[in-house]
């Protein structure tokens, strides 16, 4: 095993150069464009072309009479063309949605190319055989032209989209908005749909027309979890798209029965998987944890704006706190009460005191944490009454949940805005920090 | 009887069976749910073809079904948990779960005498001669009996669950306000979508399925906007193309999916153009009366504005 990977990564073997050559570049055109696809909404519009450049497969077979790589790639041109352009129309001229006409034309031209094939077959025309490799793919048997050819096409697909990468982001997001700044649309719209017939007609031969289909989707809904700027999605996505294709390759070599294209695409949904759960911040796994993260500052904050509450219905700073005393005023359940002041301690916002009961005081951090958090609620609770006239006994629900929201920032604008009051609606002190508020 | 009769025979029970239930698909604009089943049931038969070790229908329905409800099920998970777009997230699921059958059937490759081209092509030409023995008592072709109970099940649900499928298709939230279980009604029509796919796959393959499924709903969309009239007017459309598909490929030799798929997309295209009502020609025609109008209405003025 471990001789085979050095053997496949060594590049001794010129199959091998040849293979992950034209795999990666592939995985690298196909993902980096796939992200307009996907963003546009029109992630299956790559599916729909993939079968109906079959008609254009066999008629360039049967005028060229061989597999010519050159006539093949002009058969599927045409057609891939064809069937975006009978697409447009049937989507602009009727009321049938996009999603039936995408299933349409994939359905009826790919029938139009089975109805072909049967034909050449009949025919008994010797060189078709491997014409059917066409539906699923064939990378192991890729030859250096083939290479040439699909690196040309990767080539021309990526300069397109590093040179027109601003109006291409423009016409994915808002083409509207996009035609009134004077942006070419229409013609912009016709240039991706050219890249992406060229990189699905360049891509059949290694990956079939089924898989030619994810290995647009896959990588670039792969990337969006990571990133929320294009640029970096499209480089990720080419890099995932590579990265498929190196794994793929790899396991096809390592176990020669095993066919690239779908360990390719296997590859791909891993990575996908994986970005889905991990990916810092979109991932499931980082969206659990900073869910987590967000009660439990809202379960301290208010242990400490119940401490607070204490020591000013009493004016008593300095009196110990039982947890009981906390309980009678704020609903929760006794354990978690004792983990919250735990972690309060250990931030140095409480001090505990040994004994039974435990008791507890807020150290001036505490307090000060304490009265912002009361502050941004009185504060808000005004907003609430005197500028957007809610009633009084309407608004401490909605400023329970806002305290734990309202930036630093706002809160400025929030007192400024208010004249830095001084009683909030209940007639309750509005604590204020450093510096003091003007009087009166 | 002779092979031709079967054959078409096969055919528009298949096209009638898929259309009844496509004309939900495309109603609900989830057409492509019908791709999707018909290539992520792959592994679905790849694995009930393993554990049984035969080509029994029942085991391969069966498999077939359940991967059909998983394809519909992850798009699901995948668009509200991942907040993926409806499309990305069927492609990413049926794309991998095809390339699983792919590989399940290379693994097993001496064991499975399964075809990836004949599930993809289908082998309507061979229906006759498969027979159904039950009993020392030759019934027909096996492929007919199958669609005939598919599409008797079609039938049934379509007409029992007729007024619940129509206001779901039309407007969910109003069904589910209604009280009508929406999920349940969604799952049993992807349960149909899935069993006619799987039925109709292996005589006439994953593609023309999708065929099947779409373009004729869509046409009788097209010319009606009746439900009742465009579930009946799909039903003729769908076999209408079986037939003339089956007399097209005689005619050229080649493939008779092939050529029914072709054919349902040459109805659609008549009714696409020549519609009287909303055709592309019409349109057309309708735009340039409009411009001889609106110039009549400008002379008038012209000519006062002369005199």
């Amino acid at each position: 095993m471990i001789d085979l990977f050095f053997e496949f990564f060594s590049l001794a073997d010129p199959n091998v150069r040849y293979v992950l050559a034209g795999t990666i570049l592939l995985g690298l055109s196909a993902g980096s464009l796939g992200c307009f696809a996907v963003l546009r909404e029109r992630a299956l519009v790559g599916d729909a072309v993939a079968h109906a450049v079959l008609p254009g497969v066999c008629l360039a077979f049967i005028v060229a009479g061989d597999k010519n790589p050159y006539w093949l790639l002009m058969g599927s041109l045409f057609f891939g063309w064809l069937s975006m352009l009978v697409m447009d129309i049937v989507i602009r001229n009727s009321k049938i949605s996009p999603d039936a006409s995408i299933g349409m034309v994939l359905s009826v031209f790919f029938g139009l190319g089975v109805v072909m094939l049967t034909y050449i077959q009949s025919t008994g025309n010797v060189n078709q055989s491997g014409l059917d490799a066409f539906l699923f793919g064939n990378a192991a048997s890729m030859l250096p032209e083939d290479v040439y050819v699909f690196g040309f096409v990767s080539l021309i697909v990526l300069i397109c989209i590093a040179v027109a990468y601003k109006e291409l982001k423009m016409v994915s997001f808002d083409p509207q908005f996009a035609k009134s700044l004077g942006y070419p649309v229409k013609r912009l719209e016709f240039l991706i749909a050219t890249l992406l017939v060229v990189t699905i007609t360049a891509g059949l031969q290694a990956v079939g027309v089924v898989l030619m289909a994810s290995m647009l989707i896959i990588p670039a809904a792969a990337a969006r979890y990571w990133t929320d700027t294009l640029h970096v999605m499209v480089i990720t996505a080419g890099v995932f798209g590579a990265l498929a294709a190196v794994s793929g390759s790899w396991i096809s070599y390592s176990a020669p029965a095993m066919p690239t294209g779908p360990w390719m695409v296997v590859s791909a949904a891993i990575i996908f998987a994986a970005s889905f759960l991990f990916a810092p911040k979109r991932g499931e796994v980082g969206q659990w944890f900073m869910k987590r993260k967000n009660s439990r500052k809202v379960n301290e904050e208010n242990v400490l704006k119940t401490l607070y509450h204490l020591e000013e219905a009493d004016g008593n700073q300095g009196r110990i706190r039982t947890e009981k005393d906390v309980l009678k005023r704020r609903n929760m359940k006794e354990s978690t009460l004792r983990n919250i002041l735990k972690k309060l301690e250990a931030k140095k916002l409480v001090t505990c005191y040994q004994g039974s009961p435990n008791g507890y005081l807020l150290t001036e951090n505490g307090r000060q944490e304490a009265a912002r958090v009361v502050r941004v609620h009185r504060l808000w609770e005004l907003y609430l009454t005197e500028r957007l006239e809610i009633k009084g006994d309407h608004v401490h629900d909605d400023a329970e949940s806002m305290e734990h929201v309202i930036t630093p920032e706002i809160e400025e604008r929030l007192a400024e805005l208010l004249g830095h009051p001084v009683l909030d609606p209940h007639k309750s002190r509005i604590p204020y920090g450093n510096p003091k508020p003007k009087e009166g | 009887m002779s092979a031709a009769f079967w054959v078409i025979l096969t055919g528009s029970f298949a096209a009638a069976a898929c259309a009844l239930v496509g004309s939900f698909l495309v109603l609900r604009k989830q057409a492509m749910l019908s791709d999707a089943i018909s290539h992520a049931v792959l592994p679905g038969i790849a694995i009930a073809f393993l554990l049984t070790a035969s080509r029994n229908t029942f085991p391969m329905l069966i498999g077939a079904g359940m991967f059909g409800l998983l394809t519909v099920y992850l798009t699901e998970f995948l668009h509200k948990k991942g907040r993926l777009k409806h499309d990305s997230s069927m492609g990413i699921v049926f794309t991998t779960l095809f390339a699983i059958g792919v590989i399940i059937i290379t693994m097993f490759a001496g064991q499975v005498d399964l075809d990836q081209e004949c599930i993809l092509y289908g082998e309507i030409v061979y229906v006759p001669w498969d027979r159904w023995i039950w009993f020392d008592m030759d019934m027909g072709p096996r492929a007919v009996w199958i669609l005939g109970f598919v599409l008797t099940l079609n039938v049934m649900f379509v007409s029992f669950f007729f007024k619940e499928l129509k206001v779901y298709s039309f407007d969910p939230q109003f069904a589910a306000a209604m009280g009508i279980p929406v999920t349940l009604i969604h799952y049993m029509l992807m349960g149909s979508v899935s069993f006619s796919t799987i039925a109709a796959f292996e005589s006439v393959g994953a593609i023309l399925v999708v065929a099947l499924l779409i373009v004729p709903p869509a046409t009788a969309y097209l010319l009606t906007t009746d439900l009742k009239k465009m579930l009946l007017l799909s039903v003729l459309i769908g076999v209408l193309s079986a037939i003339s598909g089956y007399y097209l490929a005689v005619f050229i030799n080649g493939s008779v999916a092939g050529a029914i798929a072709v054919m349902t997309g040459f109805f659609f295209a008549l009714a696409f153009l020549f519609n009287p009502e909303s055709g592309f020609f019409y349109r057309i025609f309708l735009k340039s009366e409009q411009k001889k109008m609106i110039l009549e209405m400008g002379k008038p003025s012209l000519a006062k504005k002369q005199s």
